[in-house]
């Protein structure tokens, strides 16, 4: 960690947990710390900096440069303090002739095997052994360079020790000559990523860092930038600081990518981004990161950005740049317009979760305030509104119920419907750590995700059940659980509604719910489910996490609530340690949910038909708020092709994208008179757009996230926005040109209004965020500093429910024509439907969707690796090419959407959540065929889109 | 919406209730509806209901009587 322009302080080994405390002196100075914690970290909390090498406060230390050596009196030699543990009375000298002597010698030796062009080299002045040589006072260093790593030639030979420069990897590269061999990217890659791509070859003056492959693209390393990071020289550099130099200012932000949150500085040069650095002050991620939101940002200033806005009276005309003032001129005479044609229902709007949560609730108010109706939504809806309505049923929020520190405390974790290493990265890797620690996994999943089996990890249980039969699932288990009474009734007659929970525990019982009865559906073996089960109620602190393979099923928020009724049947609520937690898959679904952006809710998870919260707000915007519902995402589509609904605004979001069945949303977005984008890029939907208004990235505006954990995260602007307005100024001079009148200065003052009208968000300020970093909502007198962990005195709903859970088959049914079933999911370097991350370097590992299909499979169908196949189902069809894998079973193909040419989701069914709409991604019944190349809709599609994408040269 | 969507998703929440006694049901339908469902749909729902729609389940069709009016937009 190269911490020293811009210091996010290193104490040189990772802090300890401890009831215990210890006190010592150093320097003559004591200091009271846990116990099992480093001398070198003793001493850095008092403000006293041992030199170090080897040791950096991410990962244990080795104790093996012998830099950081101490004197501790009536001990005899020179301990190192990084493996040296305090104890009580200890006294510890620093710095003493003897020790400056040794350490000179030790600096002396890693000099000699160094070269010395420190003026030129990227690390200058960003160089820990740059410093240490400072700092240890070196003045000369008398080897005379005899066999070394660093001479391309000696004695005008080629060096046999040089290793040239691996630049493969796009963001950062790896110069073996530079290499000190401290292994703190070795350590780094285990212990904070977990993914083990570095070993140490060779011993001693031999050894060197490997990545087991030819190179570091074509290796396991998946670019978190752990090692980066922990490396002391400019062995392992970014590329962005060998372009452009040291940054001179840090910035704490928040990546906009996943729902994990995790907090960077942002390291600057007057207005430019040198890089993203994970800050170890990040709650959410303690100082780590993953490739997205470390490197993948080059989109922000990507040639494709719009930075204009545009208009246009039809379709089918190419795109007409005009100013900001002609644009809100001619949406808002459009929206009145259709408004006074066909009532005031006729319009509506999308908020973003990408955008932050000042600019969400300005466009749910814009469409309450201002519209007059309910007509807002949000992508939520297709992916965790179930989550909204099961968790708030059975335990009355609508938000998971832990931090991720939590993970630090599970003894059993249950993973359902979720691919933390690609989705959730950095939760992933925490969660890797806890397993190692000796924590079990039970992974339900339909397919062999990377978790079940990986370097160090493996799952106790993996149930890899048929897509669409999650409730038949944890039904069984329920089963296993009340029969063999692993229930915690304590927990239970204290906490919950004894009735419904007698009347659920009577249904689970029944025989037809067991593991062996339902095994039929599931495909998961009874036995398996039965130790499943059996794990997850005895094993100790037990935690569920789960993913879109949840929730985007027909029975999704069914299935949520079956999630909640395992976890209160075993008493696995309201501590840390366990818990039920949805993860979210963009930055800020859960803040979107929150600010009211659901059609029946005000911010605050509040029903329209609340008339007192209704008045509250009537009274604040002087309007009548409307008490009917308004139509939700797929319901407005619906509107639109009925002819009931004509104008829609769209922030940051591509609902033709990103929403099933492609030609229904094609068509519903068709039928309407004015469609407005408000986005980065032209986008999918933007083809049926007459309205651009260009968008603002999370790096030129101000506001906040809320991440899956509910954690209140600051976005801060660090430079201004290239398109001129931040999103949230687009959304009010909208509005104002609609007559509202709006006047906010700044997303503080909007985050004020969110706090004085919801009242589990009272307590939140930027003030507060700014002191404290972030807080998990509710926030307020009862708990001025969030809520980590909800539920623990009882329920927000009061008592716990139980919700009895009948499991309905999908009406997806596989069949002759269409015998396999398609699930989708997403891959670590991409993210939801790539418009950001194909507009960066990330596409070099992924730069097309593939179709996962079982080699048995493949095999009856005559198609093999690489071969382009088309994909059937019932609502269409799409080509792309396959790729063998047994991760999958057989009857199970998998595919990613992160590029549009494969148009997944014109293959993707009609199908819902019967609670919320939710669409039904995750099973399609499809046919799999060899093809030789694209489909008739991808190719009329892409011409149209090419049409619909045609922008006239401004006029002379 | 085609009429055909909408009693298929009403019918669906009649199916998540399915294991409730007839009262309770039909006013879990009715609730759930007035709760998440734009006044559109809801006149669509009644309109079929009253016309007898042969697919609407009969405690869709029971709950449809208790469903909130939509006033005209
Ligand atoms: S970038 Fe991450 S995964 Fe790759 S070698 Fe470094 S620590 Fe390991
Ligand atoms: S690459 Fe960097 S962190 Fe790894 S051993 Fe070499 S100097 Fe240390
Ligand atoms: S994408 Fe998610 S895990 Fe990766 S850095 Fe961003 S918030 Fe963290
Ligand atoms: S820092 Fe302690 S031995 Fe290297």
């Amino acid at each position: 960690m190269k911490d020293f322009i811009l210091p996010d302080a290193d104490f040189g080994t990772p802090a300890r947990r401890s009831d215990r405390t210890v006190t010592l002196t150093i320097d003559g100075f004591e200091v009271t710390v846990p116990e099992g914690t480093s001398v070198m970290r003793a001493a850095a909390e008092l403000g006293i900096e041992i030199p170090k090498l080897c040791a950096t406060d991410s990962v244990e230390p080795i104790g093996s440069c012998r830099l950081c050596l101490v004197e501790i009196e009536g001990r005899r030699g020179t301990p190192a303090s990084c493996t040296t543990p305090v104890a009580p009375g200890m006294k510890v000298h620093t710095q003493t002739p003897k020790i400056a002597r040794m350490r000179r010698g030790v600096m002396e030796l890693y000099i000699s095997d160094h070269p010395l062009d420190c003026l030129t080299c990227s690390a200058n002045g960003d160089c820990q052994l740059q410093d240490m040589a400072g700092a240890v006072g070196l003045r000369d260093v008398r080897y005379t360079p005899g066999a070394n790593h660093f001479e391309t030639r000696q004695n005008g030979e080629a060096n046999p020790r040089y290793i040239e420069k691996d630049a493969s990897n796009p963001y950062f590269t790896y110069d073996p000559a530079k290499c000190i061999a401290c292994y703190r990217c070795v350590r780094a890659c285990e212990e904070v990523q977990g993914t083990f791509a570095l070993t140490v070859e060779g011993r001693g003056f031999e050894a060197r860092i490997s990545t087991g492959a030819s190179d570091f693209l074509s290796s396991d390393c998946v670019s978190c930038g752990a090692c980066v990071q922990a490396c002391p020289t400019a062995t392992l550099q970014e590329k962005s600081v060998i372009e452009m130099g040291t940054p001179d200012r840090a910035v704490v932000t928040t990546c906009a990518y996943c729902g994990v949150g995790c907090n960077f500085r942002a390291e600057m040069k007057g207005d430019q981004l040198v890089r993203m650095v994970p800050s170890k002050d990040g709650k959410a991620n303690r100082g780590h990161s993953c490739v997205k939101g470390r490197f993948a940002y080059g989109y922000a200033t990507h040639p494709d950005r719009i930075l204009n806005p545009m208009i246009r009276d039809s379709i089918h005309d190419p795109w007409r740049e005009v100013t900001w003032e002609e644009a809100f001129e001619f949406t808002a005479r459009k929206f009145r317009g259709i408004q006074e044609k066909h009532g005031v229902r006729a319009i509506g709007g999308i908020t973003s979760s990408r955008c932050t949560n000042e600019e969400t609730f300005l466009v749910q108010k814009l469409i309450r305030q201002v519209f007059g109706n309910n007509n807002v939504d949000t992508c939520a809806r297709v992916c965790h509104s179930p989550t909204g309505y099961g968790l708030k049923t059975t335990l009355g929020t609508s938000a998971g119920t832990q931090d991720f520190d939590s993970v630090e405390h599970a003894d059993v974790v249950l993973i359902i419907g979720a691919n933390p290493t690609d989705g959730h990265p950095v939760f992933a890797s925490r969660l890797k750590k806890r397993l190692r620690q000796g924590a079990q996994l039970i992974v339900a999943d339909p397919r062999r995700i990377d978790l079940v089996r990986g370097p160090h990890v493996r799952a106790a249980h993996h149930l890899p059940l048929r897509p669409g039969t999650n409730v038949a699932l944890l039904t069984a288990m329920a089963h296993v659980i009340v029969t063999e009474g692993l229930t915690d009734d304590d927990f239970i007659r204290e906490r919950c509604e004894m009735d419904a929970y007698q009347d659920w525990a009577g249904f689970v019982a029944e025989d037809r719910h067991s593991p062996e009865a339902t095994e039929a559906l599931t495909g998961v073996p009874a036995e398996e489910v039965r130790k499943a089960a059996r794990l997850y109620a005895t094993g100790g602190n037990a935690a569920i996490y789960y993913g879109l393979g949840v929730t985007e099923h027909s029975q999704g928020s069914t299935t949520v609530m079956a999630i909640a009724n395992l976890a209160m049947a075993t008493g696995n609520i309201g501590r840390p340690g366990v818990g039920v937690n949805p993860l979210r898959g963009q930055n800020n679904v859960q803040g979107s949910c929150d600010m009211g952006s659901f059609p029946h809710e005000l911010p605050g998870y509040r029903h329209v038909h609340d008339a007192e919260v209704r008045g509250m707000y009537e009274k604040l915007w002087n309007v009548t708020i409307s008490d009917e519902p308004g139509l939700r995402i797929p319901n407005m589509l619906d509107a639109a092709v009925h002819g009931t609904f004509k104008g829609i605004y769209i922030q940051g979001e591509d609902i033709l994208q990103s929403d099933p069945d492609t030609k229904h949303v094609a068509s519903g977005l068709a039928a309407m008179e004015c469609v407005v984008v408000h986005d980065l890029f032209l986008n999918e939907t933007a083809n049926y757009a007459h309205v651009f208004l260009p968008g603002s990235t999370f790096l030129e505006k101000d506001g906040t996230f809320t991440n899956a954990e509910r954690r209140i995260n600051r976005v801060r602007r660090v430079m201004a926005p290239l398109n001129g307005f931040a999103d949230w100024e687009v959304t009010q001079h909208l509005a104002n040109a609609m007559g509202a009148g709006w006047s906010y200065a700044h997303p503080s003052e909007i985050m004020a209004e969110i706090a004085a009208t919801t009242p589990t968000f009272a307590g939140v300020s930027y003030g507060l965020l700014d002191r404290e970093g972030s807080v998990q909502w509710p926030c307020n007198d009862a708990a001025p500093t969030g809520t980590p962990v909800m539920h623990e005195g009882g329920f927000v709903r009061g008592k716990g429910l139980f919700v009895v859970t009948d499991y309905v088959p999908t009406d997806e049914r596989t069949g002759p024509r269409y015998p396999l079933l398609l699930t989708t999911g997403r891959i670590l370097s991409q993210y939801n439907v790539g418009a950001q991350t194909r507009r960066t370097q990330n596409s070099i590992w992924h730069d097309e969707d593939r179709l996962e299909i079982h080699p048995h499979d493949a095999e009856t169908r005559g198609i093999a690796e690489g071969d382009w196949v088309r994909l059937a189902s019932r609502s269409g069809e799409t080509t792309l090419r396959a790729t063998l894998s047994d991760r999958v079973s057989p009857g199970v193909v998998y595919t990613t959407f992160h590029h549009p040419e494969t148009q997944a989701n014109v293959v993707t069914s009609d199908f819902s959540d019967w609670a919320t709409n939710c669409p039904e991604y995750k099973v399609t019944a499809v046919q799999v065929a060899l093809s030789n190349g694209p489909s008739e809709w991808q190719k009329t599609y892409s011409e149209r889109a090419r049409a619909a994408r045609r922008i006239l040269p401004a006029a002379e | 919406m085609t009429p055909e969507k909408l009693t298929y998703m009403a019918n669906q929440i009649a199916t998540a209730f399915a294991r409730q006694p007839e009262d309770a049901a039909v006013t879990a339908i009715a609730d759930h509806i007035d709760a998440f469902w734009d006044p559109r749909m809801r006149a669509q729902l009644i309109e079929l209901a009253e016309a007898g729609a042969p697919d609407l389940s009969p405690r869709v069709a029971h709950a449809a009587r208790r469903i909130r009016r939509p006033e005209a937009a």
